[in-house]
């Protein structure tokens, strides 16, 4: 089987939900840029991997090739909650891993509003929210965080300095959503949405689009774009796997520990062999959670690594220095494509101010909640 | 015709009984093959995969906080702070749900503190029909 390269990855500047002018606007302009980084025309795609929430129901893969091209090429749009993009860049890597294609493209989108996720009811009788617990994202990552707390006494001000750190790292990425400091103070005292989660402790809601085109090793080198290529040494998808509670508390740690002990084995190394992530960081509580589920530090010690610093920009393995869900936004079926194109770009070695030195392999991590956990690990192709 | 609100209040979910005579009470499924409990009725064990081999049971209104998170901001109409809290029911269950009796805040909750089940009208909250709602809360023991 051959490898997968990525030839070209890129996304938009992720901008206020609401504002774009439409999704298919936003998917059809990412995937000009992905085809454009790779000096690629839409002609020359043999697929289209599509990966979006919101419209999951209304074509939207058909839809950008209406506005860049109708070739004719088979669509697939793939919807997978918070995991969609990453979804629809592997269902790419597939077809190619199976010798189906040697060139596709994979686009993540998504146009949002304003305002809590989740708990929005549906089902029959009375709405539930706020009278059997709450079903909102921001609760249900609390309660996730609150289970750590219990486990190893990890506190409040060692979630918050997670969006200390998260929104540091995007004043120096141009593409973020947001731009600004957040001190320690800033993010404790900023106003409580569902404790220990903070308003600056939750992901912003943003419209954005990101996009890959992925090929076989024999096409990338015909095409001469080895120089530039990252190498997908693994990808692994799960879903939540039974658990005594999961059913009424989403479990995010088991399948992201089973994916992420497969996706080691598939690239043969392990997390100490990574020089920078992208993970997950839908909420500051859930960013700890991770470290773990990764194998990025011991049991218990999530709280210890992020006093000590070890996950910032010039720690031991810098971890969302794009500023993450917190900081450079969430648009919820583009994220799965946006963390990869992050980790490409250091791979490259094109990050500017916020470049991780030498960076030759990198792990992305999403979770879409109900549970899909997606890992990718890529590697710099050597010169 | 427009249809007349029950007599008595509705249950909230499905797996919350009321009896004719007798106290409400919460209903679950243990999988008899591998004794995973799940609130409500079942097809099948998402645990071990065995089929139709679920039996009805009581579930306990005795548990212990799991995990919770103090709810500040929700949806127009949600009275705010409330505590979401999930309990672990004694003899196996885990549900969701309010925990009332104890001020919303982190010093005067304590993970792993006894909790009873407790069953009251539904916040007020009626459906289109009008019908009332009987919910399940949770209290400290």
């Amino acid at each position: 089987m051959s490898d997968v390269y990525i030839v070209g990855i890129d996304m938009l500047k992720f901008q206020k939900a609401g504002t774009a002018k439409s999704v298919q606007d936003l998917g059809a302009r990412a995937a000009l840029l992905a085809l454009q980084d790779a000096g690629l025309k839409i002609q020359q795609m043999e697929a289209l991997y599509c990966g979006n929430l919101y419209q999951a129901g209304a074509m939207v893969g058909q839809r950008i090739l209406q506005e860049i091209g109708q070739t004719g090429i088979p669509v697939v749009n793939v919807a997978n909650a918070c995991a969609t993009g990453a979804t629809a860049f592997r269902e790419g890597w597939m077809a190619i891993k199976a010798g189906v294609y040697d060139l596709v493209l994979a686009v993540g989108v998504e146009q949002m509003s304003a305002g809590l996720l989740g708990g929005g009811g549906g089902g029959k009788g009375i709405p539930k929210e706020g009278l059997l617990g709450s079903a909102t994202m921001p609760a249900v990552f609390a309660e996730a965080g609150m289970e750590h707390a219990r486990k190893y006494g990890t506190t409040f001000e060692q979630f918050a300095k997670v969006s200390v750190k998260n929104h540091h790292h995007s004043t120096m990425n141009p593409k973020a959503m947001y731009q600004i400091e957040t001190p320690l103070e800033m993010v404790m005292n900023a106003e409580m949405i569902a404790y220990p989660n903070t308003k600056l402790m939750c992901s912003v809601n943003v419209d954005g689009a990101a996009a890959a085109v992925l090929a076989s090793e024999k096409k990338a080198r015909e095409l001469g774009l080895m120089s530039r290529a990252v190498r997908v040494r693994a990808s692994v998808m799960t879903s939540d796997p039974w658990q005594e509670r999961d059913l009424v508390m989403p479990d995010v740690n088991t399948c992201t520990r089973i994916a992420a002990k497969k996706a080691y084995e598939m690239a043969g190394i392990g997390p100490e062999d990574l020089d920078l992530v992208e993970l997950h960081d839908c909420f500051a509580t859930a960013e700890l959670l991770h470290y773990e589920n990764l194998g990025l530090c011991g049991e218990g010690e999530a709280g210890r690594m992020i006093d000590t610093g070890a996950t910032a920009l010039g720690g031991k393995i810098p971890v969302n220095v794009s500023g993450g869900l917190l900081s450079k936004g969430h648009p919820l079926g583009a994220t799965g494509i946006a963390n990869i194109y992050e980790v490409a770009t250091h791979l490259r070695g094109e990050a500017g101010k916020r470049q991780v030195p030498n960076a030759r392999l990198g792990l992305t991590h999403v979770i879409g909640l109900g549970s899909a956990c997606g890992i990718h690990v890529l590697e710099k192709v050597a010169a | 015709m427009a249809s007349e609100p029950a007599s008595r209040p509705l249950p909230v979910v499905d797996f919350l009984k009321i009896p004719e005579n007798g106290e409400p009470y919460l209903e679950g499924s243990k999988c008899k093959a591998c004794g995973s409990i799940y609130l409500g009725e079942r097809t099948a064990c998402s645990k071990c995969g065995t089929v139709g081999e679920l039996e009805t049971i009581r579930l306990a209104n005795e548990g212990e906080l799991y995990v919770y998170s103090i709810v500040h901001r929700s949806f127009p109409g949600v009275q705010v702070p409330y505590v979401s809290a999930v309990v672990d029911l004694k003899g196996g269950g885990t549900i969701k749900g309010n925990l009332i009796g104890v001020e919303p805040n982190p010093e005067k909750i304590k993970m792993g503190m006894p909790v009873r089940v407790v069953y009251k009208d539904a916040l007020g909250r009626k459906d289109r029909e009008g019908n009332s709602y009987l919910s399940y809360f949770f209290e400290p023991a």
